[in-house]
């Protein structure tokens, strides 16, 4: 019913989508997969008239179309629900499900006896049972989202995209939400159903479509495939494909003879972590595997102190770090390299010298002047050592490519001199040479004795660059795999939460 | 090890350079733009204005410039941490209003007093925006209101200062500068050398530029903002002191009216964002001089003060115009 053939995105030389097939029946739930920056979104977009595609063509019931702005894929009856619900919450919710087509008495008011009767059996049909004259902003989100549902029937919607519906609703919620989908697929209407959380897929879809780099990479029926082959292909690994060897630039293994010089213990933050345990030795690479939304990145900030923890310990070099705070971590030897660099890493209108002092200024400085020649001193030692590209050290860091910007970065948290270094995704966004760099940099360090906890999504990095994984999956450890047993194929299980042993063994 | 990383270092995109041809785009007029207008009118005036050139006439500019570069000064800190203080013009009345209520415990008293009565403002402003989280213009706007109640409430109506002290501070000079505007220049000096050379001032315009970043570097945020407000409430405080000294009278009602306007004014024309991340001093000190001389201009020429204020807003609008048009032209 709804179909793209090799549909093309573009955004200033990157390609977010190439090639894109896709297509939609009448009256099934489509499932569209992939990890962040697959493509998932730039197709919704394309799909519902946000963007026009730079080359394939779009059909709908057959016939070519071209939407303009949003509001033609919606006349089409093309609707899309968010994760944040985008409607009034201060109207009822027949107002909203009737919004900019409310009925009219013959004096062009509204109809408000009309409104609400029709509002109700719309609900009534699908299965809600709530009062539709109640403001919508004091339902709960799931409500809202049905809501949102109801007004998607209203409007005679041939198809439904629903973006990350169910991340911010309870089991019961959830359950409801399913149900109305159901009940909108057996009246013929097609349902397009993103979510992260992948069990969903299996209770809800008939069909899936996965995404990855911008490609579609698998197309077929959601039961022929099971959990490990999905993340096979989300994450672009073959099952049985044993790991490659020199695909990074990560180097041999690091000696692991010490004590641990960082140590948590059940870290808990709400509804993010669920006691999370780790401990890594001067050294080691302790790499964090897991998929979106399995808390790896809340680890790290929980550890960092830059993630209120509900509670559990961390202790570096035997001492306890004081909990939710940042300047304690810091003072204790921990550094952080957040994931992402723009928001929360550079301050793009300085310069390159500055960035790289910013989180030393209190020891270089002096009676509350900054020591400007120790810091000359310092950025230069840093911009050499890390082949930080720049004009100049006063160059403006907005200007510099990605990769180094986050050399600046690494370069502003080696200058505190930490003993535990937390890195996500340290190459995520940065060409080739630059990543490369960055790998060697990372065992470099460790053989400096420095400990390393690295995040990344891709497997490659994860098997050969860390000692040992750690795999996290909705906010608590679900596996390890050490030295002799980390590869490709026992990671891959792992993240899918089957045993490791069991499947890791027949690489 | 770094020989490894010489090997490992393959196509590496080459930086992009910085080309700053000298070529004047919106970049140039946004950081240059105010002083070039202020020579400008300055040479329009030397040659339209009669006896524009004389000491009394320059020198009576110097003096009427003194509150709104105090104050601008402070903003232009505020500014910097991507804040905004309204309250400025209700901080000079309230400290206007505290002389003649403490003129009886001396001079220097007195001064202290009201210059504390801004420093407490600003704990307030501070506190609001900095540990609750309040949005700056709410937050300072609330205090304008109320403050200018509570400078009524401490003043009632117009009281005259006779105190010598005070009248000295207001009239009186030094080697023929007042002090009034040695107060001022050493103020602009202080706040220069702040903002370059010293820790707090790198800090500041770190988390102007990106508050979330500045928290992961361990930056004690809440204090730096805490702090940026009481400086900005003690300068407008000192700012209400020298003008009621100057005119020898405190008036609650009127005292500082529009004073927000004026100093955000000056800080724009200087070339400060309003986006923060940048404080430009001596651009605020010029930015104020700039707007002191088109009043001055126009009082010459016998048009009216409010063509003036008209003529004031058209400059905001403009000057913020130069900014959005910056930032557009680097996306």
């Amino acid at each position: 019913m709804l179909e793209t053939e090799g549909v093309t995105k573009s955004f200033g030389g990157v390609h977010a989508l190439r090639g894109v097939d896709f297509s939609l029946a009448q009256g099934e739930i489509h499932a569209l997969v992939g990890e962040n920056g697959a493509g998932k979104s730039t197709l919704i977009k394309v799909l519902t008239g946000v963007y026009r595609p730079d080359e394939g063509t779009i059909r709908f019931d057959g016939r070519e179309v071209s939407f303009h702005r949003p509001a033609d894929a919606q006349r089409a009856g093309i609707s899309t629900i968010y994760q944040e619900v985008n409607l009034v919450p201060l109207l009822s919710v027949a107002r909203n499900i009737f919004l900019g087509r409310e009925p009219r008495t013959r004096l062009g008011l509204v109809d408000v006896a009309a409104m609400n009767r029709r509002a109700a059996e719309l609900v009534g049909s699908l299965g809600i049972d709530i009062d539709v004259t109640a403001d919508l902003g004091t339902l709960g989100l799931g409500i809202q989202q049905m809501v949102a549902l109801a007004r998607a029937v209203s409007v005679d919607s041939r198809v439904v995209i629903m973006d990350e519906p169910t991340s911010s609703l309870e089991a019961k919620e959830v359950a409801t939400l399913f149900d109305v989908a159901r009940t909108l697929a057996a009246r013929g209407v097609g349902l397009v159903f993103v979510s992260h959380r992948l069990d969903e897929l299996w209770q809800l879809c008939d069909r899936v479509t996965v995404l990855r780099d911008g490609r579609r990479v698998h197309s077929g029926s959601m039961a022929e495939l099971d959990r490990l082959g999905l993340i096979a292909h989300m994450l672009g690994r073959e099952v049985a494909e044993v790991a490659r060897e020199g695909a990074t630039e990560f180097g041999d293994t690091h000696r692991r003879d010490q004590e641990p010089v960082l140590t948590a213990h059940g870290l808990q933050v709400r509804n993010r972590l669920h006691g999370v345990d780790l401990a890594v030795r001067p050294g080691e690479v302790l790499g964090l595997g897991g998929l979106l939304g399995s808390g790896r990145s809340e680890t790290v900030k929980a550890v960092y102190g830059a993630l209120p923890v509900r509670s559990g310990s961390v202790h570096v070099g035997g001492r306890p770090v004081r909990p939710n705070s940042v300047p304690h971590a810091l003072r204790a030897g921990v550094a952080l390299l957040s994931e992402d660099r723009k928001a929360e890493g550079i301050i793009a209108d300085l310069s390159v010298r500055d960035n790289i002092a910013l989180a030393v200024l209190p020891r270089f400085s002096r009676g509350g002047l900054v020591a400007e020649k120790r810091i000359d001193a310092l950025v230069e030692t840093f911009v050499r050592r890390l082949r930080i590209k720049a004009a100049s050290p006063q160059q403006k860091v907005r200007e510099l490519s990605g990769g180094n910007q986050q050399k600046v970065l690494i370069a502003r948290w080696l200058c505190t001199e930490p003993k535990v270094f937390l890195l996500d995704e340290p190459t995520r966004g940065i060409d080739v040479g630059a990543k490369a760099e960055v790998q060697a940099l990372i065992d470099e360090l460790a053989e400096q004795g420095l400990a390393v906890v690295l995040i990344s999504s891709e497997m490659d990095e994860l098997v050969e660059g860390a000692d040992r994984v750690v795999v996290l999956r909705d906010g608590a450890v679900s596996g390890e795999l050490s030295e002799d047993r980390k590869t490709s194929a026992a990671l891959l299980a792992a993240l899918a939460g089957a045993a490791a042993e069991e499947e890791g063994g027949d690489e | 090890m770094s020989e490894r990383l010489a090997m490992r270092t393959p196509a590496e995109t080459p930086p992009k350079r910085r080309t700053r041809p000298r070529r004047i785009d919106a970049d140039w007029i946004r950081r240059n733009g105010v002083y070039v207008a202020l020579v400008l009118l300055l040479a329009i005036n030397v040659v339209f204005t009669d006896n524009f050139v004389s000491e009394g006439t320059l020198r009576l500019q110097l003096i009427q410039v003194v509150p709104v570069l105090i104050v601008a000064i402070g903003m232009a800190l505020v500014i910097g941490t991507e804040g905004i203080d309204l309250s400025v013009g209700a901080v000079m009345a309230i400290a206007a209003a505290l002389i003649p209520l403490y003129i009886g415990y001396g001079t220097l008293v007195a001064v202290l007093v009201a210059v504390l009565a801004g420093a407490i403002s600003g704990l307030l402003a501070g506190t609001l925006v900095g540990r609750v989280g309040v949005q700056p213009i709410i937050a300072t706007l609330g205090i304008m209101v109320a403050g200018r109640g509570l400078a009524n409430l401490f003043g009632g109506e117009i009281k005259s200062i006779r105190d010598p002290g005070i009248v000295e501070l207001g009239s009186g000079s030094v080697l023929g500068i007042p002090y009034v505007v040695l107060i001022a220049a050493a103020v602009a000096a202080g706040a220069w050398f702040l903002v370059r050379r010293s820790t707090y001032g790198r800090r500041l315009v770190a988390i102007g530029g990106n508050k979330r970043a500045a928290e992961l570097a361990g930056l004690p945020v809440r204090r730096v903002l805490v702090t940026t407000y009481v400086l900005c409430g003690l300068l407008a405080a000192l700012a209400g002191v020298l003008l009621a000294a100057r005119s020898q009278a405190s008036d609650p009602t009127k005292l500082g009216l529009l004073m927000e306007l004026s100093a955000i004014t000056a800080v724009v024309l200087g070339g400060t964002p309003l986006s923060g991340g940048q404080v430009r001093i001596a651009g605020t000190v010029a930015g104020a001089l700039l707007l002191q001389l088109i009043t001055a201009t126009l009082i010459f020429h016998d048009i009216p003060d409010s063509t003036a204020q008209i003529a004031q807003a058209v400059i905001v609008v403009a000057a913020v115009y130069v900014q959005l048009g910056r930032k557009k032209a680097r996306r």
